[in-house]
């Protein structure tokens, strides 16, 4: 076996791992953990197609190789996305009963509570 | 040949056991370390597949700066004992662990069925890489061959940013992000922000430079900016800056918007977005390239430290 197949099952397992933290997992840290070495997998499985299409001297076709640095990039955009969502959320949840801060979001609002949550994704 | 395979084999197996390993554990801060430490072990992986582009890259971001970002989230949400859903059942995990063991025999075929003469794109890289006067080829797919990707990349970083900052509630907005260092004293840490940053900074900008000829460029070299910038943060040597400096988001838009009046400056005169009028393809390529290094840099120092809260610090 070529150290490039051996590397495409480990990236495989890769995937499997990830995505069984994914779903198993309760607390949503741990969840965007496990989305990360998911995407770990699937960018080793681009890595191992661009080793096996090494060409024109080059140990491995650069344009797969391009696509994983952007890859990583725009994975990590997300992370940290994911991560601000989550600490706000965690915010949102564990705010206790109305303190002197909480003026702002008082009495006027609660009777619209579907009010301005509307609107796309 | 027989060394080289017994390393190949060792890695993968290490790296699958932390994987394992990270999703397994029940702390949250030794998932966290098992992902950093899977994050070096990958970049390994990279350098033997080939592709010590993507390995610097690897090594920057999963291994250092998410890893950065995750700790100081697990620690914050510590605070908060989390009030989330139990662990699911053993029949649920099983048909779970079934179901991933199929994407992974599905994964694993696929693998071991792919095209003998495999597929490449290398041989136009190689001739589009003469036209551009570059050494590198993942530069030269980077800013040459596929630079709308690029260009669309640098924008998804800056969207992120501004959705990270949009996620603060109304009376945070203007306020600087959290300090990034604790209470305490850490007389060690302030040391070493102040002995590694000057040459942390060189490293940085020679692997800019070096990155039209060799392995590096800007998300390498800003990566190690905004480490540089963030341990200084970390040791509490500077706060991290206000949100509404207008000097701050220029320096943000900076990169992306001189790439996108490249591009448009590509349709004027070349006839085509993106497209280098051929003697000056290399200058060009490098001018972007040292514009969007400090864009890149401050833009992934300012994710890692978060969301603006007002009067944070008094």
């Amino acid at each position: 076996m070529s150290a490039a197949t051996l590397y495409g099952l480990s990236a495989a397992a890769l995937v499997g791992i990830g995505l069984f933290g994914l779903i198993t997992h309760p607390d949503p840290l741990r969840k965007i953990l496990a989305f990360n070495l998911l995407g770990g997998g699937v960018f080793l499985l681009f890595g191992v197609i661009a080793r096996r299409g090494a060409a024109a001297g080059f140990g491995g076709d650069p344009v797969p190789q391009a696509i994983v640095i952007t890859g990583i990039i725009v994975g990590f955009s997300a992370t940290a996305l994911a991560v601000a969502l989550l600490q706000r959320l965690f915010e949102e949840n564990n705010r206790t009963a109305p303190q002197a801060e909480g003026s702002m979001q008082g009495a006027p609002t609660v009777s619209s509570h579907d009010g301005d949550r509307g609107g796309g994704d | 040949m027989i060394v080289a395979g017994a390393f190949d084999l060792a890695l993968a197996v290490t790296v699958l056991a932390v994987a394992t390993w990270c999703v397994s554990v029940r702390a949250t801060f030794a998932a966290v370390v098992a992902f950093v430490a899977f994050g070096l072990l990958v970049a390994v992986v990279w350098v033997r597949l080939a592709a010590v582009d993507v390995a610097l890259t690897e090594v920057a971001i999963q291994g250092g700066i998410v890893g950065v970002l995750l700790l100081g989230a697990t620690a914050s949400l510590r605070r908060y004992k989390a009030a989330v859903a139990e662990r699911s059942g053993a029949t649920q995990r099983l048909a779970v662990a079934v179901f991933c063991a199929v994407v992974f025999l599905a994964l694993a075929t696929a693998v071991l069925t792919l095209p003998d003469p495999a597929p490449t794109l290398a041989p136009p890289v190689a001739a589009s890489l003469l036209a551009f006067g570059l050494g590198n080829p993942v530069t030269g797919v980077l800013l040459g061959y596929r630079a709308i990707d690029t260009l669309l990349e640098t924008v998804v970083l800056l969207l992120a940013l501004i959705g990270v900052w949009s996620i603060s509630p109304d009376r945070s907005w203007g306020g600087r992000p959290l300090p990034m260092h604790s209470a305490g004293r850490a007389d060690a840490l302030v040391y070493f922000a102040r002995l590694l940053p000057p040459v942390g900074i060189v490293i940085g900008v020679y692997i800019v430079w070096v990155g039209a000829d060799a392995p590096g460029g800007k998300f390498q070299g800003g990566t190690i900016l905004a480490a540089m910038w963030m341990l200084v943060m970390m040791a509490g040597l500077r706060n991290p800056p206000s949100v509404a400096r207008s000097g701050l988001r220029l320096l943000l838009v900076a990169g992306p918007a001189f790439f996108f009046i490249v591009g448009l400056a590509g349709l004027a005169i070349s006839g085509g977005f993106l497209a280098y009028p051929a003697p000056y393809a290399k200058p060009i390529i490098l001018l972007i390239e040292l514009v969007l290094t400090p864009s890149v840099a401050v833009t992934l120092g300012l994710l890692v430290a978060g969301p603006p809260v007002r009067d944070a610090r008094q």
